[in-house]
């Protein structure tokens, strides 16, 4: 099968092509950064996937699946920039997918979309609609390109598409939404509360991506790992120090101290836990985790 | 964090999946609950001097849903129903109860209520913990059960209908139970709602000696047999209704059968202290 990655230089883009290339698969790429040392038989393009050469990748080379993963989280890009390659990049991605006769897509989502609130479901089922929006309103591109990809489903019903809602990932690489608030050597932590954080080790998210294009998932499913653990026990075992801060001083500290700088939505993420259930998934695909959650610490805490 | 010996020893015995941290996948954690019922144990045993009755009634594996009485200003018997089901049962068992959404914006409290199993109080949340054959403690009469004035204290106010779906749709038994006392522990005789609303709260009830802390009356506690019902959860509320008056009249019987109990042990108590009087 010939595979499409839509931010294929990222971690998570270059572990799913390696997957796919042992697997026997050919595997493109489309992404705007480099991937210098990509193992032969992986062939990138450094393209915009908004622009018409990303365009002429599809139309050239046919594609039998997509793996859409060219969403932006971190907020250093600005957010207007942000919202266009998140939500723009996903309807060019599936309009073309729908063109140039692409069978299946999957599209790489977060859990982050559900929302953190006190009043939140503990674990989330893909039925539930996703709050980030008001709890959180600088995700809200990502809300809208999930949606988005997810209306593929009745929109052209030909392509076979998945929506992916994985929760965080850790691991060596050190990148990702969580391992940038674990970077530093304090950790800021809200007074009073303790909420339960859910991630999984990136090779596993890895697998779990390829799963879902081997087993020709339709629909929406929740990806996740081992069982979550309190914010505090991820901080301490990842030789981190926890600094718990008064909520009214929280923006205060922020991006101070040596502390990481978050958007001020980011809060009620870090008051309250965001937990999905996977089960729907673990069925369709028969795949379990290979990395528990010490392991999973571990390995981001010891990466060199 | 400090744990009694004996709370230590019965929590090692919870049948409960809990990982190499002491966590289970709730976020329930062993160090915390054995903090909780250490703490709880002394309210339990020496300043209630709760006596369980019936206890022999509870399933003690597989899911099943306590629904009780609510009474007393502040969830005193919420507390003792978990203490009884924690010391009483063999092996002991975590009751999850399901706490007011306002609890959940809480710092601290909302912490300690999510690792010793107090979930915030959602369908989503009751099926799940069935589903999961753990014990669910219910007060349909909500936070209006624990506003009852003293006067009230043993009136079943309006029973809610949510819990009856959501035993037929986890197929979970019913076990009805009545908590006595706890009317006489935090007489209420005012609630300041106003005050409550700026703590995030209903109200703050107000009993004659003004400050919000109950008594250390004797509290007593009834279960009475497990109720199976026919359903899925999706009957009409008719059906509904007249399941919910059946649980409704066991709780009250068991209420009646605690008062008379309470009256003749005030009875015969009085009598033995006349009894020692006049011997001296």
């Amino acid at each position: 099968m010939r595979v499409l990655i839509t931010g294929i230089s990222g971690k998570l883009g270059r572990t799913v092509a390696e997957i796919l290339l042992e697997a026997g698969h050919d595997v493109l790429g489309i992404d705007r950064r480099p991937w210098p040392d990509a193992p032969p038989g992986v062939e990138t393009f450094r393209e915009d996937i908004r622009k018409r050469p990303a365009e002429d990748v599809f139309r050239s080379r046919r594609p039998d699946a997509l793996i859409h993963m060219a969403t932006v989280t971190h907020f250093t890009t600005g957010s207007e920039e942000r919202s266009r390659i998140n939500l723009r990049g996903t309807r060019a991605v599936f309009e073309h997918c729908h063109e140039y006769g692409v069978e299946q897509a999957v599209f790489v989502g977060r859990h982050t979309v559900y929302g953190a609130a006190s009043d939140a479901p503990l674990y989330y089922t893909e039925d539930e609609p996703p709050l980030a929006v008001s709890t959180f309103p600088e995700l809200a591109d990502l809300v809208g390109a999930d949606l988005f990809a997810g209306s593929a489903l009745w929109r052209w019903p030909e392509i076979q598409t998945c929506v992916l809602r994985i929760c965080y990932t850790l691991g060596p690489s050190r990148r990702g939404t969580l391992a940038n608030f674990l970077e530093g050597p304090r950790v800021p932590t809200v007074m009073g509360f303790d909420p339960l954080y859910q991630f999984m080790h990136e090779r596993d998210a890895a697998r779990a991506v390829c799963a879902a294009l081997d087993h020709d998932l339709r629909g929406v499913y929740n990806v996740a790992g081992p069982q979550p653990v309190p914010l505090s026990l991820l901080v301490q075992k990842t030789g981190r120090t926890r600094i718990p801060v008064p909520e009214r001083l929280f923006h205060t500290v922020l991006g101070r101290f040596g502390m990481p700088k978050l958007p001020k939505g980011a809060v009620s993420h870090v008051k309250y836990p965001v937990v999905v259930d996977d089960s729907a998934f673990r069925e369709a695909t028969d795949t379990t985790h290979e990395f528990d959650e010490s392991q999973t610490m571990e390995a981001f805490r010891w990466a060199v | 964090m400090w744990s009694h010996p004996e709370v230590f020893e019965r929590v090692e015995r919870l049948e409960l999946p809990f990982n190499r941290y002491g966590l289970d996948p709730y976020g329930v954690s062993v160090e915390h609950v054995s903090t909780f019922l250490s703490f709880l144990r002394p309210f339990y045993k020496t300043y209630f001097r709760v006596e369980t009755h019936g206890v022999e009634h509870v399933p003690d594996h597989d899911r099943a849903m306590l629904v009780g009485n609510h009474s007393g200003g502040i969830p005193v018997d919420g507390a003792m129903v978990l203490s009884s089901m924690f010391f009483e049962l063999e092996p002991p068992r975590l009751v999850h109860g399901m706490v007011d959404k306002f609890v959940g914006s809480w710092p601290v409290v909302s912490n300690w209520f999510n690792r010793v199993g107090q979930v915030t109080g959602l369908p989503e949340h009751a099926i799940r913990l069935l589903k999961d054959d753990r014990m669910l403690m219910v007060f349909p009469e909500g936070a209006e059960g624990t506003a009852k004035l003293y006067r009230e204290r043993y009136d079943l106010v309006d029973f809610g209908t949510g819990f009856m779906r959501l035993a037929l749709e986890a197929d979970a038994p019913i076990v009805p139970f009545a908590f006595l006392g706890g009317g006489e522990a935090l007489p209420t005789v005012m609630r300041l709602e106003r005050l409550g609303r700026w703590l995030g709260a209903p109200y703050v009830p107000i009993p004659p000696y003004l400050l919000p802390v109950p008594l250390p009356v004797k509290c007593d506690l009834y279960y009475g047999e497990p109720m199976h019902f026919e359903g899925d959860g999706s009957e009409a509320d008719e059906t509904i209704q007249h399941y919910i008056d059946q649980v409704k009249e066991q709780i009250a019987a068991l209420i009646e059968r605690g008062r008379a109990e309470r009256r003749q042990r005030t009875i015969d108590g009085d009598g033995a202290t006349r009894a020692n009087l006049s011997d001296s």
